[in-house]
């Protein structure tokens, strides 16, 4: 088994290969198993600028984001699962500041994985967002998405 | 404060035009009829979400459907209001192809005084093969009376209720 150092090198490679994490700016931290993503705040993320908040749709893509970092983290990093659905709770709008996530997952079966995902901002108990999201894990040759 | 079809046209467009993420991911508006929206992203290396596969990534298609989806709720309004995305629940139906623009169709189904309800499909050639498909839910009158800037002071006393969903 990789020592925790190795599984944050992975993880900090993993991230960096995926164009769009990059695009976004995203980053992970790893407590042993438990990992933190970090969407550090930038002007590109803004939606709505008069309030301003951060764009609805990057909200979401974060926590896809996260929920694909930790299935991975928790499979020893094999190749990356593919998202089959998700449902977005908008729950606060998102402030023009650092965002942070976490996933829970909560059944990983052989082929498919229920995760949920928290986003928040200042304060983990007043999450900006949830989401609820099936993953194919295996059976990869599949033509899912 | 009633708008014509034209007028809420061109908020859609300024919604696009001054929401700095559509504009960094490139969303296009490509037609507006009242209650749905029809918008492109153009393909690019940077939006990939698989290396390995060259596949855009999901997030980027979460990202269009909800922006088109709020044009068609504002573009079936017939009294101006703002809106915030309640939920959003997206089905993956296949892979984008790589190297190909994405293209998504919104319709808002339903209007009420407060929500709006509306369905999306994200594909790459064919309406019928979508991408994905999705339905969501807007709350309307989102800002409620909050001033421009209103989210850059701290949420209201730190007791976890702070910020409404906007």
């Amino acid at each position: 088994m990789s020592s925790e150092g190795d599984l944050s090198n992975q993880l900090t490679l993993l991230l960096n290969r995926i164009p769009y994490a990059r695009f976004l700016g995203v980053r992970a931290e790893l407590a042993g198993d438990e990992m933190t993503a970090i969407l550090p705040f930038g002007d590109h993320l803004i939606g709505n600028p008069t309030l301003p908040a951060i764009h609805g749709g990057v909200i979401g893509a974060f926590m896809e984001m996260t929920a694909v970092a930790q299935l991975s983290v928790a499979q020893g990093l094999a190749r990356q699962p593919r998202t089959i659905d998700i449902t977005i709770e908008y729950l606060r709008s998102g402030r023009p500041r650092d965002t942070y996530a976490r996933a829970t997952i909560k059944k990983a079966g052989r082929r498919i994985a229920n995760v949920q995902v928290e986003a928040w901002q200042d304060t983990r108990s007043a999450p900006i967002a949830a989401l609820h999201g099936h993953f194919l894990v295996a059976a990869q040759d599949e033509d899912v998405g | 404060m009633t708008v014509s079809l034209d007028h809420l046209r061109q908020i859609a467009v300024q919604m696009l035009e001054g929401s700095p993420h559509a504009r960094a991911l490139g969303i296009e508006g490509v037609s507006l009829d009242p209650s749905e929206a029809l918008t492109k992203i153009r393909f690019q290396p940077e939006l990939v979400g698989d290396p390995d596969t060259g596949v855009i990534a999901g997030g980027v298609v979460t990202a269009l459907l909800d922006h088109t989806m709020g044009q068609a709720a504002m573009a079936s309004m017939t009294v101006y209001s703002s809106i915030a995305t309640l939920d959003l629940r997206i089905d993956y139906m296949r892979p984008a192809e790589p190297g190909h623009d994405i293209f998504c169709r919104a319709h808002c189904y339903k209007m009420t005084r407060t929500v709006a309800f509306v369905r999306a499909q994200a594909y790459d050639r064919d309406i019928n093969d979508p991408v994905a498909t999705a339905q969501a839910a807007f709350m309307l009158a989102a800002n409620a009376g909050r001033p421009f800037g209103a989210n850059l002071s701290a949420p209201r006393s730190g007791d976890g209720k702070g910020g409404d969903a906007a």
